[in-house]
């Protein structure tokens, strides 16, 4: 994708790039919709309930009901609240969990942009995150999302901090920044990838990487505010958090934007963790299956634990939440990178 | 253009396609979906009573400790990512460089918990 400018001139070269990532987009957008259904049919079906089942067979098309819906639906701007800021926050949310997927590989050479800080640009977008909730909160100028913003803004930057330690982890067994070199350093089966990693390093580093990707998974359910830790809109205390004021698009630009990041939360530990694209056997029946579809199972896997995790655990209350995230996750991630950087200098020392 | 600025490009142009179809979504509600407000319906959610005061309140200090500490190990962990590189060369000098450096923020950070800077009741 990288070479569409210099193959075929600036302006063919950029209209392909637009092409490539509308076409991208699409698939994601359309992905997310059925994640979505999945989602409140995995929650459904631990209840005992049947979920939607109206729209379409089996309910499968009752996301894209909930589109027309909320498209049709007023936008209630309250008369306290800052509109420009009200109308941007959403937007920054929406963007921001977009642009983020430019990064992530989902087959050799299939990424957007196949730059060579691929983590570090990661970092940087899903640290920028918390603005659109903190400015939405803000903006509102309710209690509610005042008190909502300000949780769960503490709470994103608390789990975001192991997140990093983690991932610098798994950067020290892979030596590269780059997304799609992280990926092809963990083909030829299931037992390279970084998540076990036996054959890497001559030390058992599986028993780091592994608590590791616990972390990570739970920080991950932090992060993007899921239960059990979604007291920023814990229903019965703080109604919504910081949507209360939202209606109509701007909330759905919201719970895109929620989703999204969930999503790319769950290719990110595939990426790091799960060898990417890779089959689990390096043998002929499984490398017929394109990579892609490797990628997406993984994904899905990752994404139907998320919502096994929504329906089966209780919500945390917030002072366990803290203490989780600051006294127990930090100090076992920093150990966790002072130990995996020991194991390989002194293994690369002559 | 610069090959390594070529790179972002389509980030870029990932950024400006996403951002409009964000503003497509709200022109769209806005033009077809109906708009009648009325005192009622725009006055601030407040479960039930009217809001009594200003909702840009006072709020706990923790939330501001939480920030900075969150600024003091964002910072590290930037530190951290381009210390893997020597760590591939065997550069031992750098391996303990970033311990004592880890060592003076494990000391800043446990002064915080011994203050109850992490404690939330």
């Amino acid at each position: 994708m990288n070479d569409f400018v210099t193959e075929f001139g600036p302006v063919w070269g950029t209209a392909l790039a637009v092409g490539q990532i509308l076409a991208f987009m699409v698939v994601l957008l359309l992905s997310l919709a059925f994640l979505l259904l999945m989602d409140r049919k995995v929650w459904a079906a631990v209840q005992m309930r049947k979920g939607p089942n109206v729209v379409g067979a089996f309910g499968l098309l009752q996301s894209f009901a909930d589109f027309l819906k909320f498209v049709l639906k007023e936008i209630v701007i309250p008369a306290g609240a800052d509109r420009p800021l009200f109308i941007l926050a959403p937007l920054i949310t929406f963007t921001l969990a977009f642009i983020a997927w430019a990064v992530i590989p989902v087959a050799p050479g299939w990424v957007i942009s196949d730059i060579n800080v691929g983590i570090l640009f990661l970092f940087a977008i899903s640290s920028l995150g918390v603005y659109g909730i903190i400015i939405g909160g803000w903006a509102s100028n309710s209690k509610y999302p005042f008190l909502g913003a300000l949780r769960s803004a503490a709470q994103m930057v608390s789990y975001e901090v192991s997140i990093g330690f983690v991932i610098v982890t798994i950067l020290l067994m892979a030596g590269t920044m780059n997304l799609s070199e992280i990926v092809m350093a963990q083909g030829g089966g299931f037992w390279n990838w970084h998540v076990l990693s036996f054959d890497l390093l001559p030390w058992p580093v599986f028993a780091i990487t592994i608590p590791m990707f616990v972390i990570f998974f739970i920080s991950a359910l932090a992060e993007t505010n899921r239960p059990p830790f979604d007291l920023p809109e814990a229903e019965s205390e703080l109604v919504a958090g910081y949507q209360v004021e939202y209606s109509s698009t701007p909330y759905l630009l919201f719970m895109i934007g929620e989703y999204l990041n969930i999503v790319l939360m769950c290719s990110l530990m595939t990426v790091l963790f799960l060898g990417g694209w890779h089959a689990p056997f390096d043998v002929a029946p499984f490398t017929w299956i394109p990579p892609v579809f490797w990628f997406a199972l993984k994904v899905l896997f990752l994404f139907f634990m998320f919502a096994m995790v929504k329906a089966l655990v209780p919500r945390y209350r917030y002072d366990q939440l803290m203490r989780l995230g600051w006294k127990i996750f930090l100090p076992t991630s920093l150990v966790a990178v002072a130990v995996m950087g020991a194991v390989v200098v002194y293994s690369n020392a002559s | 253009m610069d090959a390594v600025l070529l790179e972002y490009l389509p980030v870029l142009i990932f950024f400006a396609i996403a951002l409009a179809m964000g503003i497509g979504f709200i022109v769209a509600a806005a033009v077809l979906a109906p708009s009648d407000p009325d005192p009622e319906k725009v006055s601030t959610y407040e479960c039930g009573f009217n809001a009594f005061e200003d909702a840009r309140m006072k709020f706990d200090v923790r939330f501001y400790l939480v920030a900075i500490l969150f600024i003091i190990f964002d910072l590290e962990v930037a530190f951290l990512f381009p210390w893997i590189f020597p760590m591939f060369e065997g550069n031992i000098f750098a391996f303990w460089s970033m311990m004592v450096f880890l060592g003076v923020l494990t000391v800043g950070f446990l002064y915080e918990w011994r203050k109850g800077a992490l404690d939330w009741e």
